[in-house]
């Protein structure tokens, strides 16, 4: 169990919805996931006579029941805004439609890296946090920036494993091994970079209680069993991180007892 | 007169939101609404007056990571 402001969720993997090749796929690989939290988004909906930003009218509605049926946790995004104002607008939208607190806070400062804008996040998860919301802010593996979301009031951290859809796994051990053991009260989830099981393992070992993914899964060749065998790498994660782990060496030490070895010479 | 909707010039004859959005045949759709770049809660929608040029965002679940 995991827990995300009050809430105790089963599994330690969360799932995007974007790019599956089709609905029936995106929902195969949840249901094999068992993931218990979707990441979704908010877009211009297209009117009835399909007017409006040019998106066919009712593909919202048709989500959301696809979303529904799965019957998992929503946590609603604010994937794609640059200033504080455009994410707090969005989070105020997202929780009316999703009819949840909780709010996936990017505000992004690059667009090449969409590596996260620290100082805007940290005024935006500030408002947010005195609106009511339950703010997970994706952020970098910075320590500073850590502090202030916490001072902010955000009781979740996600900080990046690597840039968004890139799948090179963790690519700073130090800063979040470090990050991890400066918030050992906070619930921490690796979000981002994930990019196969064993990187999903690394993370977990390392005693973060979650990772979020999406493109790993969405684009691999058989979404389903990548789904599964995430899952499957954040039990064995979780599993070898309770059962402490030795301490590695730099010399080797036998582990055939010496004692009693017959001289054959 | 002419709105903008979704980034799109739109011609309507309602003058509130909750008029324009059922002259546009949004119907039951889950929706969340925006009126120049400040959030528009359902409750409000009827109060809402929209004037020629005013910037509408109409928004509702799609897939996200």
């Amino acid at each position: 169990m995991v827990e995300f402001y009050g809430t105790e969720i089963a599994s330690r993997l969360m799932l995007g919805t974007a790019q599956y090749p089709s609905p029936s796929v995106l929902a195969d690989a949840f249901r094999r996931s068992g993931a218990g939290i979707a990441t979704v988004s908010l877009r211009r909906e297209g009117a009835g006579g399909g007017m409006g930003g040019g998106s066919s009218a009712g593909a919202g509605d048709a989500f959301w029941t696809l979303i529904r049926e799965l019957g998992v946790s929503v946590l609603p995004n604010t994937a794609g805004c640059y200033s504080v104002k455009e994410a707090v607008t969005t989070a105020q939208m997202a929780r009316e439609v999703f009819a949840t607190p909780w709010i996936k806070l990017e505000v992004i400062g690059n667009a090449d890296s969409l590596q996260p804008d620290p100082f805007a996040t940290v005024e935006a998860a500030r408002i947010l946090c005195d609106e009511g919301f339950e703010v997970f802010p994706y952020m970098t593996d910075d320590l500073v920036l850590a502090e202030r979301l916490v001072e902010a009031g955000c009781r979740v951290l996600m900080p990046w494993g690597a840039p968004i859809g890139s799948g090179l796994g963790l690519t700073n051990i130090y800063g979040l091994r470090a990050l991890r053991a400066a918030f050992p009260d906070v619930t921490m989830v690796i979000d981002a970079g994930i990019g196969l099981p064993s990187h999903a393992v690394q993370a977990i070992e390392m005693g973060y209680d979650a990772i979020l993914l999406n493109t790993a899964v969405a684009k691999a060749g058989d979404p389903a069993a990548m789904a599964e065998a995430m899952a499957r790498a954040v039990e064995a994660g979780r599993l070898g991180y309770e059962a402490d782990p030795m301490e590695p060496r730099d010399m080797a030490v036998p582990s055939t007892p010496v004692l009693g070895k017959a001289f054959l010479e | 007169m002419t709105i903008i909707l979704n980034g799109e010039p739109t011609e309507v004859d309602a003058t509130t939101i909750e008029a324009v959005l059922v002259e546009l045949g949004y119907g039951d759709a889950p929706i969340a609404t925006a009126l120049n770049e400040t959030f528009v809660p359902v409750a409000a929608r009827a109060a809402a007056v929209v004037a020629p040029g005013d910037r509408l965002e109409v928004l509702s679940p799609r897939q996200g990571g």
